[in-house]
Formats: structure tokens, sequence, C-alpha cells
């Protein structure tokens, strides 16, 4: 009798810490995104997108963030393009080449192995490699370092979507004699079309936000990009120079610039959402 | 429809079957070498991603092999002085650093993470759980830099403002909780609670996974006892999962661990040994990030930076592969 009543009593208990966890834990990260907006939506303005930095800019002159907003879009593009191409073989392979070989355990220890690499780790190195390639800080050398980080995100996102691929589907096509790169190329791919569109846009995402690979390897610059072998700017990299400034009216453009940052990547992850649910209608169930 | 078809077509000429054999020889033949030449291409390109881990620390440590042949390692790592230009690299300071940061934002993390995943996994309505997975998976693109922005916009000055001058006030003799050295906010607290933030959408995604494989059947036996949800919990569930929970806590502090950008801005970077809270610390990912372009001219010094990326890359793969394998084996397990 006493026993049990101590139990409810827990239960209670408890229930109230989790709730209050639950409540504090999603709270933190939804202020964070008020913070965000609060901060940011009241230095926001059109010339802050449209126009790259002028003259005195950083001590609080006119201008804006294109360099950084187009550098960003640059970067992230080039390196998902890079991840994609490398990182696709990469999962067709283990999944309809090397299913269950040792490589293919050899590979995805590997990969995940990199998933948990620190970007900066991946700048350190990308750095190192342009040195060795007598390279100086550029849109190329961040879409190495930047593509090396999304690499992993990729794989093991495209293989996650790879093993959903109804076996019975795939077993058809061989029966009909199909080969193993035509089952891949012609069937999975297609299947898994949406899948791999929602990877692409969260590797995507996941490298527009990414500032420590690119801090040696890309550099900084107030042009808007223009050549693969000029340093450019970077969003995450712009919030960090402004917010490092001692003016209160470059500080209030980092506060702009997270937020065009935050909500590039919060549309990107939506569309990732929306793409895998859209795309999935075309899909053989 | 298709009878017409044929009838009209009528007989093949022998020739055209032997001819339309023969291409369809070749076709197969020229699809098989295809599909070999595709696998030889993608193979390469796997085994290219399965050595990248070697190559990677291969490369970090050629660039760091001046400074570790210059000094030996535990000098390296435990040496306390940090005077690049009088050629004294120790590293202790910063791994100290790196240390009370990650562990104070793990502190914070784990009771929280693993009571809201034992929420959101056993005891929120569908509804909620519904709405929180999509929500933690958008919180986990947020990028860094955010996260740092919000430190320096909210956390630091709540510890300056607050935080400080209560503890201060009531706690000033402790020598851990001491203020008096460092009262910007900038610090060890705020950059542990800024990590602790970071790291709760992989932790709680993490544990919430593990816990809805362990089997419902081992849920709906311990109940049909007549205990608590929670004793069914902390009796039957953690037990189960307690192998995955604690790789979750791993993967969140290896991440935590070689995260730069938002634990540069707010833990005030001074090379020194943090004795309090409220010491600013200087962790290894912002000693790299901070220091690395501008030292071209300072003998050894890119090494002694490569060697800092080189050691904080061997702990995260330790930290890594020791979750991975607890993954595995609860894996095989269920």
């Amino acid at each position: 009798m006493k026993r049990s009543l101590l139990w409810k009593i827990e239960e209670i208990v408890m229930k109230g810490l989790m709730i209050a966890a639950t409540t504090l834990a999603l709270g933190c990260l939804l202020l964070i995104l008020a913070a965000v907006v609060w901060k940011g939506l009241p230095a926001m303005n059109m010339a802050m997108i449209t126009q790259a930095p002028r003259g005195g800019y950083y001590t609080g002159a006119g201008g804006g963030i294109l360099n950084a907003i187009l550098g960003s879009l640059y970067l992230a593009m080039g390196a998902t393009l890079v991840a994609l191409l490398l990182g696709l073989p990469i999962a067709l392979y283990l999944q309809v080449y090397a299913n269950r070989s040792w490589l293919a355990g050899l590979v995805a220890l590997s990969l995940d192995v990199l998933w948990g690499v620190p970007s900066i780790v991946y700048g350190a190195f990308g750095f190192g490699l342009m040195l060795f390639l007598g390279m100086r800080a550029s849109l190329l050398g961040g879409i190495i370092a930047l593509s090396l980080v999304e690499l992993p995100i990729i794989c093991r996102a495209v293989g996650e979507v790879l093993k959903m691929v109804p076996f019975e589907l795939t077993e058809s096509a061989y029966a009909l004699g199909t080969t193993r790169l035509e089952v891949a190329r012609k069937v999975i791919v297609r299947q898994a079309l949406p899948g791999i569109t929602s990877a692409v846009l969260l590797a995507f995402g996941r490298g527009i936000g990414d500032a420590a690979s690119v801090l040696f390897t890309a550099g900084y610059t107030d042009h808007v990009p223009t050549s693969l072998l000029r340093p450019v700017a970077s969003l995450p990299l712009a919030v960090f120079f402004q917010l490092a400034t001692p003016f209160p009216a470059v500080q209030e453009r980092a506060y702009a610039s997270a937020l065009a940052l935050t909500a590039m990547v919060l549309v990107i992850s939506v569309l990732s959402r929306l793409a895998s649910n859209r795309l999935s209608k075309y899909v053989v169930k | 429809m298709a009878e017409g078809w044929i009838e009209r077509r009528g007989p093949i000429p022998r020739e055209r079957t032997h001819q339309a054999i023969a291409s369809r020889e070749m076709r197969t033949k020229w699809r098989r070498l295809l599909d070999r030449m595709g696998g030889i291409a993608m193979g390469g390109l796997s085994i290219g991603a399965a050595l990248l881990v070697t190559v990677i620390v291969t490369a970090l440590l050629v660039r760091a092999w001046p400074i570790l042949e210059a000094q030996p390692l535990e000098e390296l790592l435990l040496g306390r002085t940090w005077h690049p230009l009088e050629g004294a690299f120790g590293f202790w300071p910063f791994i100290v650093g790196t240390l009370w940061v990650t562990g104070l934002a793990m502190f914070i993390a784990v009771p929280l993470c693993t009571l809201s995943a034992i929420y959101l996994a056993e005891y929120a309505p569908s509804m909620v759980q519904q709405l929180a997975k999509p929500l933690i998976d958008l919180l986990a693109g947020i990028p860094s830099v955010v996260y740092g922005l919000w430190g320096v916009l909210t956390v630091v000055p709540l510890i300056r403002e607050h935080v400080g001058p209560w503890v201060d006030r009531r706690l000033g003799d402790v020598p851990l909780f001491s203020t008096v050295a460092n009262p910007t906010g900038y610090g060890v607290l705020a950059g542990g609670i800024v990590l602790a933030v970071m790291v709760f959408p992989i932790v709680i995604s993490v544990m919430e996974e593990v816990l809805h494989s362990v089997s419902d059947g081992l849920r709906e036996a311990t109940l049909a006892l007549g205990v608590t949800r929670w004793l069914m919990v902390r009796k039957v569930l953690l037990r189960r999962a307690l192998p995955g929970v604690i790789a979750a806590v791993v993967l969140g502090f290896s991440r935590a661990f070689g995260e730069t950008m938002a634990v540069l801005m707010v833990v005030g970077n001074v090379p020194q040994v943090p004795r309090s809270l409220f010491d600013a610390a200087y962790p290894l990912t912002a000693l790299i990030a901070n220091n690395y372009g501008e030292m071209m001219s300072v003998p050894l010094y890119d090494a002694a930076l490569m060697a800092a990326g080189l050691f904080l890359l061997l702990v995260v793969l330790g930290f890594n592969l020791l979750a991975r394998s607890i993954l595995r084996r609860t894996a095989r397990r269920a």
C-alpha cells in the first residue's frame, strides 16, 4: 500500500520533470530562432541583400552582404554537386555491387567516422592540401573543403534512401536479365529520386551554414564572386566578422546576416521535406 | 489491333534473324562490359572514401611532424606555457579548456536530453510526437554561427548581469564559482550552455530512436504487472536501452568536442587553465580557427596547429568508433 503510493508520487514527479526538460530543451531552441528574428528583422532591408559592401562598410557606411550571400550559395552549390557526384556512386556501389561484402563494411565504417570529423579539421586538411598544390584561398579551395564535409552526409542520407527501395523491384529487374549498372541507373535511382533530392537539400543546408571549413580555404572578400580562383565571402563568416567589430551599426548587420542565413537554411530544410513528400507520388509502391 | 499489326509484318526473312541475334549478342557483351566498368569506377570511388580517413590522418601527421620531432609528446600535451614567439608550445591550457567546456555542456545536456527523449518516446501524446520530430530535425540544421550569435546576445549578458552576481553573492568564496577574475560573462559557463543547446537536437533524436527500438512486448509485459509507467521506464526500458543511450551521449560529446565557431564566439579565448566556471577558456578548436593563416612567419607554429588538429581528430575518431561499436552491438541484440 505504502509502496504503491510512493511509486505514484515518483511517477508524478518524474513526469513533471520530463515535461519541464522537454519544454526547456525545445524552448531554448525556439528561443534561438526568436532571438535571431527579433534582432535581425529591424536591421534587415533591401540594401542588405542586394548590394555588396561599399567603402567604409565595416565602420558603418552603406552597402550590404550580397557578396556573402552569393559566395555562400556558390560554395554550397559547388560542394553539393561534387559531393553528390562522388557520394551517389559510392552509395550505389555499396547497395548494388558490394552488398554485404567486407569492402562495404569498411567503406561504411570510414563514412561513419568521416561523418563525425569536426569541420575545422576538414578546413585544416583542405588548407594543407591547397598549400601542397600551390593554391591560394579561393572559391575552388572552399568547395573542396566543403565537399569533404558534405560527402559523408550525402552518402549516409542517400544510403538510407536506397535501402528503402523494395527488394522485389530490383529482383524483378534482375529476373528480366538486367545488369547491375542498369538496375542501379534505371530502377534504383529513379525509385529513390525523391529521397535523393531531399538528401541533396539536407547536405546543401549543412554546407551553407558551415563556417569552420571555409575559414581558411575560401578566405573573405568584399567583392561579389566572379572566378573559381579568387577568394569568396560566406554568410557564416560575414556574421562572425561583423559581430566582432566594435561598431553597433555593423553588429546590427551581423544580426541581419544571421537572419538571412537562418531563413535560407530553414527554407531549404522545409523544401527538403516537401521534396520527399511531393515527389514520392512518382514512386512504385 | 495487335493481330492486324502482325499480319501486315509477315514472316521475318532468315538473314535478318541472324543479324538480329548477332547484334543482340554484341549488345549483351557491351552491357556486360559497361556493367563491369561501372563497377570498377564506383568501386574505385568507394575505396577512395574508405582511404580518406587514413589520408587525412597522414596529411595532418606529415604537416605536424616538425613539432612532434622538436618536442617530446608529453611536453607538447602537458606543457603549460604558450608563447609561440619563444618556441614554447604547450597544449595543456587548451586541452583543459576544451574538456571544461565540453564536460560542462554534457553535464547540462545529458539529464535534460534523457528526460526529454523518454518523454517524447514514452509519454507524449502522438500529436506532440509528430510535431516534435520534424521540429528537432529542423533545429539540428541551424548553423553553429547562429548558436554563437544567440550566445553573445542572450547567454553572455544573462551571465554577466544576473547569474554571475547572484552566484558571487552566495558562493563567491568557493573557487569554482568565483567571478572575480572575469566578470565579462564570456567564459566556460557561456561556452558550456551554448554547446549544450547545440547538442540537444542530435542527442535527443538518437536517444529517441534507441528507445523506440526496444520491443513493445517488453513494455506491455512489464506494464501488465501493474507497475507505473515510470517504474517500467526505470527498471526495464532504460536498462535495456542503456548501451544506446550511452552511444547517443558519446556522439553528442564528440560533436561538442569538435565544435568551433559557436564556442569561439562566447568562450573568451584566454590561454589559461580555467579555475572557475566563470573564467575564460581557450579550446583547441578556437586555437586553430583564431591563429591559422597568420602564423606563417613563426617557425613551428603551423606544425603546432596541425598537431592540435591531429589531436582533435584522433580523440573524435576514438569516440565515434566507441559509439558505433556500442550501437552495432545493441542493434544485433535487438
